[in-house]
Parts: C-alpha cells; structure tokens; sequence
C-alpha cells in the first residue's frame, strides 16, 4: 500500500512551519505504511557547501568524525547529529575526497543524499516514531517530501525505505511497484548511475536522475518516464526549487493534491491534508492520470 | 425534526456508524469534522437523511440502503460502493470507482468523478455533472450512467447491459462497447435521470450520445479473443 506525502510551500511566510505539517502529515498515513518512514527537507544552505546526508550505525562519535573530515576538507565542516543520521556540510570542492574518505575509512556510514539543500532522513519504525528521532516538527524550509512504507516486495530495512535519492538536491517517493526495473537498472548503471539497493524505487530516481544530468527540466524527465517505466506508480520528487507529482496511465495508486495561495501539497489520501491551514478553502483535486505536475520557485 | 449532529472531531466513524443503526428516533444527521476519514455513513439501511460537512475518504455511504446521504464536499475512493437503494449526493469530486457494483438507487456527483466510475454497476443511476476518468462503467451491468461532461479512455470496457449517456466527448470506447441509436424511449430514460437530479429544463437530452454493449463478448468465441 504505502503512504506518500509532499508539501511545497509557495509563501515564504509559511517555511517555518515545513517540518510541523509534515510531520502530521505522515503520522495521519501510517496505517498506510507502519514498516518504516523517510523523509527529505529542503532548508537552507550556504553558497559553496554541499550536505550530505548521512546514516550511522550505532557508536559513530560524531566528534572524531568531524576532527577526521576537518583533516580532509578544511576548518569549514560542520556537522548536525540527528540520531542516526549526521549532515556533514563541507565546501562543494572537498565533496569527492570526503565521500572517497568516508567509504574508505567509515565501512557502516552510508551516504543517502546530497545537495545545496536537501536532507534526507529514513529509519524503520512507525512513521510518527520516525518522525520524533529525527525531530522533524522543528524543520524549516521550502518544500519536503515524505513516505510511510509497507514492505512487499522486498525486507524490511531502512535501505528499503524511500525517499531515494540519487542526484544532486533529487529525491522521490514512490507507492507502487515498477515491472521492468531490472533492466532499466542495468541500463543506467551502464551509463554512470550509482544504486544502492535493489529496489525498484531507486531506478525510478536514477531514470530521473540521468534525464536531470543531460540537461532535462524535471518536467519533461517525468513525461519521458511515462513512455519508459512499466509498472504501477505514483511519484513526488523533489529538486533545489521543484516538486513534482506524476501518475501512470492506469493511475492505481491513490493520490489527492489541495493547492492555496501558500502551498501545493501532496497526499495518498484526503485525511494526509485534512490539517493543513486554509484547507477548507483550497482547491482540492485528483491529479489526472499519465500527467505531469510539476512546480518550481525562483532558486 | 432538528437533526442529531455527530461530530467526527470528537466522536469515532465506527460510533457515528453503529448509531445510524441503533438509533431510530431520528430521521435527519448532521456530520462534522469529516476530515476524509474512511467508510463514513457505511452500511445505513433506514430512511433517513445524512449530511456530511466537509470531505470525505473511502467507502463514504458504502452498501447503502434507503437513506440520503449527501457529502458537502469530495469523496474518496469507492463512493457509494454496492448501494443498494436511496440515493447519494457528492457536491464536490468523487474519486475512483464510484458507484463500483452498486446494485440500486441514485448517485450523483457535482463535480468530476475520476477512473472507474461505475466499475460493475448492477442497477444503479449514476450522474455526474462534470468528467468522468478512464475505464468508468467498466464491465458494467445495469443501470445507467449519465455523463454531462467528458468521458476518458475506454468507457463501457467490456460492458454488458447498462446504458451510459454522455455529453461530452468520450476519449475512447472500450471493448465490445459502442455507440446506439438515441430512441425516444432512451431520450425519456435519460429526461428522467436528469429530473431525478434537479437538471430538467437545464439540460437537453438531445445533446447527448448513447453508449452501450455490441453484445459480442456475451459467449467465448476465438475471434474476439484480442478483444477480451
């Protein structure tokens, strides 16, 4: 079944309470997902970093972590521990000798995204659970995606759960299943995509991903995904300014979206958006099949 | 008679339910705070009038019988799913399969109804003033669907016995389905459809074009297995 949830947040006015409207809005779709939750929120960056998210097995002391990448990529890394997760932000010019640093020195770190303003965050448990470890109530920020899963296909892990993420400041959730996402995989990885998992889910953001890297709007990358993945879907992804919502032609999979002056928001049910403000008077709308939505703010 | 209200910020759907079973004494409910919970006003079976104030999740009036369920908003999927009789008013959008193998009664939509509506309708009136998606009256039975707006892609989709009306233009036709002659007998079923749904006067019949089974997939036969 799975929940998915997306908040863009198109009145500045309203940033601050990113983290409080999404945190309600995963809780309310656990029974939807009680297996596990992630979510990915864009908040601020500075001109010349790039975050990395990052999730840490039990025992990493964030201090020695920090005192090792300070080695690598100067005075200017800082690092936010949030239980499980740490976001270490270093100058864009050291993101490569510290990833190689980290996968060379830190075996049970794993990088789950990367971005001016992304953070991702995902552990198995019950979203409202998830939600609290990571502090998410207290997120700001422009926009934010989430997901609440109930494992089918494959085990229940926290690499199984979404958002994935493998781009620059590119996130996706997905509820549903993709039928030909073996071959795809092999196909992108052929071309330059790095996989994690062996979900399907991954492939859908890694397809984006290599339309995104030829210079593609989001827009048109999610049209062409209707003519190459196969399979039940519907999509939020998110970029540095964008969200974006699509659905496959036979549009299995629920979805319920309410715009306002303020916010586009996203929910696998009405009961996701029942709490957000102005909802009463939002324009509420199924997002039509086979059909790109997509939103974008001035960067 | 004032109406009992029930309101859902405080009280349980499942509470809301079992009193539109229990409770006799009243005719006439008022619901609030529906805030697109599930299954709200499921399974009431007694004439009496239901008003829901605000959106509404799955299986809204589900398996209704005699009552009067009208939805101040939208509606989640499976509307009115199995109706057996009474009649259902949405004033906002449905979602998937509405009136899914509804048996009896009158169902009508204000706004637009998404994929599959009337999937297996066995006897129901649907009518929907706006669209209606893909695959609507798939398999369909009996009854009629009346459509003011557009129909999507392959509408009556393997459909057998029912009538669908449609104003608009209609993306395509599904399988077995296709266009019939509008006859007088028709133009009075479908005046009487839009009468029961407050449109008589507003709405010319002959604006609209019939749609029903060719009756070809009716027995197994190996020409028309693309088809099936």
């Amino acid at each position: 079944m799975c929940g998915i949830v997306g908040l863009f947040i198109k009145d500045p006015a309203l940033e601050p309470r990113l983290g409080e409207l999404l945190a309600r809005m995963l809780g309310v779709m656990s029974d939807r997902g009680p297996d596990s939750a992630g979510f990915a929120v864009y908040g601020g960056g500075r001109p010349g970093f790039v975050k990395l998210s990052l999730r840490a097995a039990a025992g990493v002391d964030p201090d020695r972590l920090e005192a090792g990448l300070r080695g690598i990529a100067g005075a200017e890394v800082a690092i936010a521990l949030r239980d499980t997760h740490l976001i270490v932000e270093v100058p864009v010019a050291a993101e490569a000798a510290v990833r190689a640093a980290l996968a060379a020195d830190h075996p049970e770190i794993t990088v789950v995204g990367s971005g001016a303003r992304m953070e991702i965050y995902k552990e198995v448990g019950l979203p409202a659970a998830v939600a609290d470890r990571f502090g998410l109530a207290a997120m700001t920020g422009s926009h934010g995606i989430g997901h609440t899963r109930m494992a089918t296909e494959s085990a229940v892990t926290t690499n199984g759960a979404h958002p994935f993420s493998t781009g620059r400041d590119q996130c996706l959730v997905h509820n549903g299943s993709l039928s030909n996402h073996n071959a795809l995989r092999r196909e992108l990885a052929r071309g330059g995509v790095q996989f994690e998992t062996e979900n399907d889910s991954e492939v859908a953001a890694g397809y984006l991903t290599s339309r995104l890297a030829k210079g593609e709007a989001l827009g048109d990358a999610l049209k062409a995904a209707l003519g190459d993945l196969d399979g039940f879907f519907t999509f939020v992804v998110g970029t540095e300014n964008g969200f974006g919502v699509l659905r496959d032609p036979i549009a299995c999979k629920p979805a319920v979206m309410a715009e306002t002056e303020a916010y586009v928001a996203f929910g696998s049910e009405f009961r996701a958006l029942a709490g957000l403000p102005g909802i009463e008077t939002a324009r509420v709308f199924e997002p039509e099949p086979a059909t790109v939505y997509f939103w974008e703010r001035a960067a | 008679m004032t109406a009992k209200v029930i309101d859902l910020a405080t009280a349980r759907v499942r509470d809301l339910n079992a009193a539109l079973h229990a409770d006799k004494a009243h005719r006439h409910w008022k619901v609030l705070n529906p805030a697109g919970l599930h299954s709200i006003a499921a399974g009431v079976d007694a004439p009496v009038t239901v008003e829901v104030d605000g959106h509404v999740g799955y299986y809204c009036a589900g398996m209704n019988q005699h009552a009067s369920i009208t939805v101040n908003g939208n509606a989640g999927v499976g509307l009115a799913e199995n109706m057996m009789s009474g009649r259902v008013h949405v004033k906002g959008d449905a979602s998937q399969a509405a009136g899914a193998t509804a048996q009896g009664g009158t169902l009508v939509i204000d706004g637009n109804a998404s994929a599959r509506c009337g999937i297996s309708m066995k006897g129901v009136d649907i009518l929907v003033k706006g669209n209606v998606g893909h695959m609507s009256a798939f398999m369909a039975q009996a009854g009629s669907l009346v459509v003011l707006g557009d129909a999507g892609e392959a509408l009556g989709d393997s459909i057998y016995e029912a009538r669908l009306f449609v104003r608009g233009t209609v993306a395509s036709l599904g399988a077995d389905c296709i266009e019939k002659e509008m006859g007088e007998a028709h133009k009075a079923q479908l005046f009487a459809r839009l009468k029961a749904a407050g449109l008589d006067g507003t709405v010319d019949v002959s604006d609209f074009r019939r749609y029903g089974s060719a009756r070809t997939l009716y027995h197994f036969h190996v020409d028309n297995v693309g088809a099936y």
